[in-house]
């Protein structure tokens, strides 16, 4: 059951992503490029998402577990620190150079050629390099 | 009258609230979040339950495959520069990583719960990508 709603979200949030548009990185530098002939629509995209998610989160703030039987996950201390701004500035400047973030870098796996499979594959490599290096520091002693 | 919206903004809003759908099924479904960058990157890591990511990550790159090989692949002109989309790749990948999340975690998930680890990653993101696309596409002529 669990594997069936994961693959109808990932199925789900793929179709959205190549319906809204996002999936085209000439639409998302569009939408960063304000001196540029700007173009709105990630506006549309984001609120449109942002509205469903509002629901659900009252939904599982009154139902307590998921449909099948999981705990919600416990909302993240509000802690800002260096890491979160640090690393949303090196992936706010990687979107940008690219047109790409994660989620419309893998839906458009299956027609963005040379150029999608190289963004992928080096966002994976970073994926691991971090992964790596987190795990050397938290075996160190704090 | 909604001659004059442009088909961009409805097709945006219509995939939006289908994202937003996918999101909401995958939290009161399973109770997980979908955030794009954590669901690869935990996969990537190993941890555990990696079958469930691997579930995910399969028809996200699957399902929008299908759909264009059944109506048409849309518009997508491949980049100039690869070293640039390579260096691209490799800031989304560790900053995502480093910032716990991306558009998706943070800029759908997050915001919707209010959370201010969110709020603040979105906008410094937003604010790292407007500044970044002025840099080198009016300044340095490239992208």
């Amino acid at each position: 059951m669990r594997l069936v709603i994961s693959a109808l979200s990932g199925a789900l949030f793929g179709l959205g992503l190549l319906v809204s548009g996002m999936t085209d990185p000439a639409k998302v530098r569009g939408f960063l490029d304000l001196a540029g002939a700007w173009d709105p629509t990630l506006i549309f995209v984001l609120g449109g998402a942002v509205a469903p998610m509002i629901v659900a989160w009252r939904i599982a703030a009154r139902t307590r577990r998921a449909l099948t039987g999981a705990p919600f996950p416990p909302a993240p201390a509000p802690r800002i620190d260096a890491r979160l701004v640090a690393g949303s500035v090196l992936f706010g400047a990687g979107w940008a150079l690219a047109g790409f973030c994660p989620g419309p870098a893998l839906a458009s796996l299956g027609w963005s050629g040379v150029t999608g499979l190289s963004f992928t594959l080096a966002m994976a490599g970073g994926m691991i390099v971090h992964a790596r290096l987190a795990a050397r520091r938290s075996l160190q002693p704090a | 009258m909604f001659a004059m919206i442009p088909h961009d903004w409805i097709a945006g809003l219509a995939g939006g609230l289908m994202i937003g759908a996918s999101a909401a099924l995958l939290l009161l479904g399973n109770g997980r979040i979908l955030g794009a960058s954590g669901i690869l990157g935990t996969l990537l890591a190993g941890e555990d339950p990696a079958r469930e990511r691997l579930a995910f990550v399969a028809a996200l790159i699957a399902a929008p495959a299908l759909a264009a090989l059944a109506f048409g692949a849309p518009a997508f002109a491949q980049a100039r520069e690869l070293p640039l989309v390579v260096l691209a790749g490799l800031l989304v990948g560790i900053g995502t990583r480093m910032a716990n999340g991306c558009t998706s975690g943070h800029g759908v998930v997050g915001m919707a719960r209010f959370a201010p680890r969110s709020i603040v990653a979105t906008l410094v993101y937003l604010g790292a990508g407007f500044v970044t696309l002025f840099l080198v596409r009016h300044l340095l002529g490239a992208i």
